[in-house]
């Protein structure tokens, strides 16, 4: 037999061309075969029918600076209902004259929180700028000091209240979580047995209930004379329900870490404390960034079920402005501004669990 | 089996050795994998072990940086003995270097910063110096202008490379090697080898598992055949593969060498 033997080294070629242009691209993927063509014309018909209307109603026909009885002879969408009632739909009771305070305050938490989205902007003066900031945020909330006039937490309200509950809410329980995963892998049988079952009460009851229970019953245990704070009470209720989801999620990753990562860190003497928090959580969490964030972005809706014990959140808000008897009825418009904002609230969220997934990727670079 | 080997003229006597292991048992749950282990390994002494899989080879190395827990016997390394005591299986963990199968670096961080990790957090060693010592042992294993890159960016022998290089970062006194190339692809095996041959030149004690028999017959002072659980024969190289004396060695090394 003869050897077969190749003399000349293979080219090197570009890959084929598959782009056709508008026409090409059409043809091949909305108008392939008879069935394709036929779903494209109907979605086509679909999107006619509905997009110009919503457009008309939303854009052209709505009013802007009305009153709520102008509003019900226009055709279009009245989104007077929002700019009239902003201020109370964003600050609650928070008193009229002080509104300028949360403002501020929210303005400067998202400045902050966008700084913060750079992770080249993370070291310790960002820390003491976290720490300064909300020292400022608690000052211009509550005041009582520095001239501005004390206003209770029971005032509080709207987009302030939601976006307490939920940052702090976030922040406290994910920390919580985590610790609680690593205890619930531990080796100690009462750490462990502690956290199992807090995991499994936590998650046994409705976020409701542990509402109610801050709220109602709680306080029957408390001494006589020593209040705390609704806003607070539900705070912690909403801290200690998600992180026992959070824990749950990060012991799946806890669990996707190869027994070999333990093993070489041990084998250069790292303690266990070390070898959490410089090889397997730096890696662990990174698996674990996708459902970590839906938790957190449920978690950020579901501020707004603290509607159940009297708190006026920011849905709270807009929809007391429906029972205002000259804006009754507009609920389409009212609801579709809320939803907007929560939906900016966790659009944002999803979008830097993304970049911060793409930036901590360790494949190619 | 405590055959004094030490022909070679590089091996130094030294009154106390640095591993010894007294009659030590090991089960895994009902399973007897290591069945009175006696062991007695000189400083610079380079030991290679061979054994069928399953034969309690690596479970054996393994024991003695506590990365498996002995439940009879005694392990004694450089005179702290291996007990529950935590300091002092973190003591000993920092004199002992392991380079094992699958490499295990850690993902997240760049080559340079596997290498620095232990220095950094075990030793204190200040930064700037920890990394000038990462790379200068990254030039020792020929890799170091692959420092900024990742381990998954690096071949199979390279990363192995890193690996070794990580445990020298330890300034460790005894290096195992837990089948160190059994994962590579063939090209990729000489380069390892050689690293560790440039490691044996300097003087390392060294215990390696493996079944590259060209590297036992170069380099160790003495091979060790374990079937199941125990050591069968141990001898100088020369003599294990010229002359082996138990039946299982010689069934082993026919079938290991055609």
């Amino acid at each position: 037999m003869e050897a077969y033997v190749q003399e000349t080294l293979a080219e090197e070629l570009k890959p084929p061309v598959t782009s056709k242009g508008v026409i090409g691209w059409a043809k091949s993927n909305l108008f392939d075969g008879w069935f394709n063509s036929l779903l494209t014309l109907v979605t086509l018909y679909f999107l006619w029918k509905v997009i110009p209307p919503l457009v008309r109603w939303a854009f052209i026909d709505s009013l802007w600076n009305t009153t709520g009885a102008v509003c019900r002879d226009a055709d279009g969408a009245c989104w007077s209902i929002i700019t009239t009632n902003l201020r109370f739909i964003l600050f609650g009771f928070y008193p009229h004259d002080q509104h300028w305070r949360p403002l501020i305050a929210i303005v400067l938490l998202c400045g902050l929180l966008f700084y913060s989205r750079n992770r080249n902007h993370w070291n310790t003066y960002l820390v003491y700028a976290w720490i300064i900031g909300l020292v400022v945020m608690g000052v211009l909330m509550r005041g009582g000091i520095l001239g501005l006039p004390g206003v209770e937490t029971s005032q509080w309200g709207g987009l302030p209240l939601t976006l307490l509950l939920s940052i702090f809410g976030l922040t406290a329980a994910y920390p919580l979580g985590v610790l609680l995963a690593l205890g619930r892998q531990s080796e100690m049988r009462a750490i462990k047995m502690l956290c199992v079952v807090y995991i499994e009460l936590i998650r046994g009851v409705p976020l409701i209930s542990l509402l109610f229970m801050g709220s109602i019953i709680f306080p029957l245990f408390l001494p006589e004379g020593v209040t705390i704070g609704q806003i607070l009470r539900a705070q912690v209720a909403i801290i200690l329900f998600t992180a026992a989801y959070i824990a749950e999620v990060v012991r799946g990753g806890l669990q996707a870490m190869p027994r070999g990562q333990y093993e070489a860190a041990d084998s250069i003497g790292l303690s266990y404390f070390l070898t959490m928090r410089l090889i397997i959580l730096p890696q662990a969490l990174k698996i674990v960034i996708p459902p970590t964030v839906s938790i957190l972005i449920s978690a950020f809706k579901d501020t707004s079920l603290v509607v159940i014990i009297a708190l006026w959140d920011l849905l709270k808000t807009t929809q007391s402005t429906l029972s205002n008897p000259e804006w009754m009825g507009f609920s389409r418009e009212a609801y579709i501004f809320v939803a907007i904002l929560y939906f900016l609230g966790c659009f944002s969220m999803a979008n830097y669990s993304r970049k911060l997934e793409k930036e901590l990727s360790t494949e190619e670079h | 089996m405590n055959e004094e080997t030490a022909e070679n003229s590089d091996l130094q006597a030294t009154e106390e050795p640095i591993i010894e292991i007294i009659d030590m048992h090991k089960w895994f749950g009902e399973f007897h994998v290591l069945r009175g282990i006696d062991l007695t390994i000189q400083q610079k002494e380079r030991i290679v072990i061979c054994g069928p899989s399953g034969s309690g080879k690596s479970t054996l190395i393994r024991c003695i940086n506590r990365l498996e827990e002995h439940q009879r016997g005694q392990i004694i390394v450089d005179g702290i003995e291996l007990t529950n005591n935590l300091k002092n299986i973190e003591k000993i963990r920092t004199e002992v270097g392991m380079v094992f199968q699958h490499f295990n670096l850690f993902p997240h961080l760049t080559i340079v910063d596997n290498l620095a990790l232990g220095p950094i957090w075990v030793r204190k060693v200040p930064k700037k110096e920890a990394i000038e010592a990462a790379m200068h042992y990254l030039e020792k294993v020929h890799i170091a202008e692959q420092a900024q890159k990742f381990p998954g960016q690096l071949s199979g022998g390279q990363q192995q490379r890193v690996a070794i290089a990580r445990s020298l970062c330890m300034s460790p006194k005894i290096m195992l090697f837990d089948e160190p190339t059994s994962a590579l692809d063939p090209e990729m095996i000489k380069e390892v080898l050689d690293v560790m041959i440039d490691l044996a030149k300097e003087g390392m004690t060294m215990i390696v598992v493996t079944h590259e028999m060209g590297f036992a017959k170069s380099v160790a002072h003495r091979v060790l055949f374990m079937d199941f659980g125990q050591i069968v024969e141990g001898n100088t190289p020369e003599e294990f593969f010229e002359n082996p004396q138990h039946d299982r060695t010689k069934l082993f090394l026919s079938q290991i060498l055609h």
